[in-house]
């Protein structure tokens, strides 16, 4: 008895055998494999092939185009494709869906229902080219005002009494999102963490530990405490540029981890600690932290650790009541709170939670901005903001909306070469970036990478300097919470006032 | 003997300090405790006494190498979180999460362990003469030539060994006094419901015959069994090195029943998920 029912491909992938060199240089790109060379012609198994186009780019004749399998489903607008799909599978499997990357769905996005502000008469512009604009920025709490002694002998002999928390120095708002070993690849890893230095930014560890190899880069990374606590030793806490405790990530708030036993290899081993081919479970909610109490205690604990050197976060997924909670946790102690937006990216989530559930970033910055600086609360931490930071323009209505740096995963990936086929939980990333297979991560060249990294995050900083510079503005921190500069046009002017912005033409 | 601060003693001969956590009957407060612990770290003292401690948290947390502690009192929570090396001997009862995500080193209460003790551990040990609170070993791991080691004399609550990978708990359901003899806990389960549930790795073991430890007090994935050659002599050495810090007669030790609690699978949710192109 067979319980599968045959479902058509979902591409098609066409060799046009006039220009095809039989070299079959696709065969051996191709990591699912999809293409074979049957001793006359190259050949496709299209139920396997998920559109990475390795293949197509590699084929020295351009000879090979990937298309939609012509087969057409009877139209309904209810019972899409898609649906109609999920029940086929599931009815075959019985399985929860797995996915990666940030939701397919087609949420509406608010950025892009949001416009900027310029200087026009009344103002100076600022030409960026030519005078200072800023766009250094500090992780870590702020002293929401400074006190002095004054020595009442000598009125000139003044001296600060104010003590600074730790702050980490960043040349711009900017760092690169959580992604542990384990859901990309050491070349991955790698690239990330030396273009990160070399910008003097940092990048997130994930919560997959610290392989040893990267000890020369953990200055300029904030390591996770998870709920598994995977390779947390004094080396993972101490020296780094901020310690960070997850809570909750964007693609799948609320749910824990899970890596199966298969793909923790001797690398995976050593970094989270674990044994070779034991199923890492991360536990959904962390042990010691049922209340705002004891996340309280954990993050007192981290500075206690830490001797009150580095800053301590916290990371959230943005949920329907995210102000209030992210009220608790600078109440908590945070010096810095990630929140991580419902469009957020991962390297395996149940497709069930990562479409379904949780919050835009838009909305949630603006509301936890919002919330602590009512409460008079909001200079006490940091806010990052990630969840879909697309490009430039999203990171500067981030930040206008609220947030003090934003954190990106997917543009990295893009960076470094991945095609967006969202099969990242597979493990076979034909580019060498979401695996662990060595003859796919040596694909990855890293000295390539990082300076592709480098120049994507450059272009954004001078994309937001061109900006600032037509508002008028010269620091970015003076960009920050200024709702004023932003305007909404979009088809629900609700939304408007949920993010405190005026509707175009107000 | 030269005395530096009010409540620090330094006993050079030794190379002992005693630090007096409530000097004046006036508890101090935690994070001024623990500097004062670094404090005579960084002076070089490798044994510290804390006397009259009264719930002060994070003490000994992330110290590492050969340090060795003694506290009277009832240190407070998180006792050795993240440490790697210490010795630490408790004269009373611990409060919560003592031993979290520990490394390395070993905590020895002469009293009971409160909630969570040994959470998320990846080596060391923690023997306890008294009972276990809740939680208690909650998913411990193993690495390599790291395995922590948690003991109970007593009874344990529920939960114990939630999410285990790796690892030895063992619960004794004793009454052992401070000289060391002991009589059964009756009336009572040794370990309280949700018995390891979630366990994928490791090893529970508990001083009862199996069919004292019924199907209801399991957990989602664990089973019960009998022990078997390889478990005994694992055991040995464990149970010789508890008895002998507590004082206890170890052969007399040796003769209760035991009974281990292990997964049911290794890859317990390994059929659970599927993969497939929309």
């Amino acid at each position: 008895m067979s319980l599968i029912h045959k479902v058509f491909p979902k591409f098609k992938v066409n060799v046009d055998q006039e220009k095809c060199k039989k070299c079959t240089r696709c065969v051996n790109a191709c990591s699912f494999g999809v293409l074979s060379f049957n001793g006359e012609r190259i050949v496709a198994d299209n139920e396997k092939c998920v559109d990475c186009q390795r293949c197509a780019v590699y084929c020295p004749a351009e000879a090979i185009m990937i298309n939609d399998f012509p087969i057409v489903y009877s139209p309904h607008g209810t019972y899409t494709e898609r649906i109609r799909k999920i029940n086929w599978f599931q009815s075959g499997t019985g399985g929860v869906l797995l996915a990666s990357t940030g939701t397919d769905l087609p949420y509406p996005v608010i950025f892009d229902d949001i416009v900027l502000d310029a200087c026009q008469v009344t103002n100076p512009s600022i030409d960026p080219l030519r005078e200072p604009v800023e766009t250094k920025v500090f992780l870590g709490s702020k002293p929401a005002k400074l006190d002095f002694d004054i020595d009442p002998g000598n009125e000139n002999n003044v001296t600060m009494r104010t003590r600074f928390p730790p702050n980490f120095e960043m040349s711009m708002p900017l760092m690169v999102g959580h992604m542990s070993l384990g859901s990309i690849s050491f070349n991955a890893c790698m690239s990330i963490y030396k273009a990160v230095s070399e910008l003097g930014i940092v990048a997130g560890s994930g919560e997959g530990g610290l392989n040893e190899a990267f000890y020369p880069y953990k200055n300029h990374l904030i390591t996770e405490i998870a709920s598994g606590r995977f390779g947390v030793d004094l080396n993972y806490l101490q020296g780094v540029a901020g310690l960070e405790i997850k809570i909750g990530q964007g693609a799948k708030p609320g749910h824990g981890g899970h890596l199966p036993g298969e793909k923790v290899t001797s690398l995976i081993s050593e970094t989270r600690m674990i044994p070779k081919f034991s199923d890492a479970l991360s536990p959904y909610p962390h042990h010691d932290i049922y209340s705002i109490e004891d996340l309280q205690q954990l993050i007192s604990a981290l500075k206690e650790a830490t001797r009150y050197k580095i800053p301590i976060g916290v990371k959230i997924a943005a949920v329907h009541n995210v102000a209030p909670i992210a009220s608790g946790i600078v109440r908590a102690g945070a010096d810095f709170i990630t929140i991580d937006g419902f469009r957020g990216g991962t390297g395996a989530a149940p497709r069930i939670i990562r479409d379904h559930v949780g919050i835009p970033i838009e909305v949630a910055i603006a509301s936890v901005d919002e919330r602590l600086r009512n409460e008079g609360i909001r200079e006490k931490v940091t806010l990052i903001a990630g969840g879909s930071i697309r490009y430039s323009a999203d990171l500067i209505k981030a930040i206008a909306l609220g947030a003090d740096i934003c954190m990106v995963g997917m543009p990295v990936l893009l960076a470094m070469g991945c095609r967006f086929c969202q099969q990242c939980h597979t493990g076979n990333c034909s580019w060498g970036i979401a695996t662990q297979r060595p003859d796919l991560v040596k694909r990855l060249d890293v000295d390539v990478s990082v300076q592709r990294i480098k120049n994507l995050f450059h272009a954004w900083n001078e994309e937001l300097k061109e900006i600032m510079g037509a508002m008028g503005i010269d620091s970015v921190e003076s960009l920050r919470s200024n709702r004023d500069r932003l305007r909404y046009l979009g088809p629900n002017p609700h939304i408007a006032e949920v993010l405190g912005i005026k509707h175009v033409g107000e | 003997m030269q005395k530096l601060v009010d409540n620090i003693e330094i006993d050079e001969e030794n190379h002992a300090v005693t630090i007096d956590a409530a000097p004046k009957r006036v508890p101090l407060k935690y994070h001024v405790l623990n500097e004062e612990i670094h404090r005579v770290l960084d002076d070089g003292y490798k044994n510290i006494t804390l006397v009259n401690v009264v719930g002060q948290r994070f003490i000994a947390a992330a110290l590492a190498g050969d340090i060795q502690f003694k506290i009277h009192g009832t240190p407070g929570n998180d006792l050795g979180i993240f440490m790697d090396g210490p010795t630490i001997e408790v004269f009373g009862n611990c409060e919560d999460q003592c031993g979290n995500t520990m490394n390395g080193g070993k905590i020895i209460i002469h009293g009971a362990a409160r909630d969570v003790a040994g959470l998320s551990a990846r080596g060391g040990t923690i023997y306890a003469r008294g009972d276990g609170g809740y939680r208690c070993g909650v998913h411990i791991k193993q690495y390599q030539n790291k395995r922590p080691v948690l003991v109970f004399g007593g009874r344990v609550r529920q939960f114990f060994g939630e999410y285990m990978a790796g690892g030895l708990l063992v619960a004794l359901g004793l009454d052992i006094k401070e000289d060391g003899s002991f009589t059964k806990i009756d009336g009572y389960p040794i370990a309280g419901a949700s018995l390891g549930t979630g366990i994928h790795g490791g090893k529970i073991i508990l001083a009862r015959a199996c069919n004292e430890v019924p199907p209801e007090m399991l957990g989602t994935g664990a089973k019960v069994a009998d022990l078997d050659d390889a478990d005994r002599p694992e055991l040995k050495p464990v149970l010789d090195d508890y008895c002998a810090i507590f004082k206890i007669d170890a052969e007399k030790i040796e003769q209760l029943p035991f009974c281990k609690v292990v997964p049911l699978s290794k890859r317990p949710f390994a059929h659970n998920y599927c993969s497939k192109m929309l």
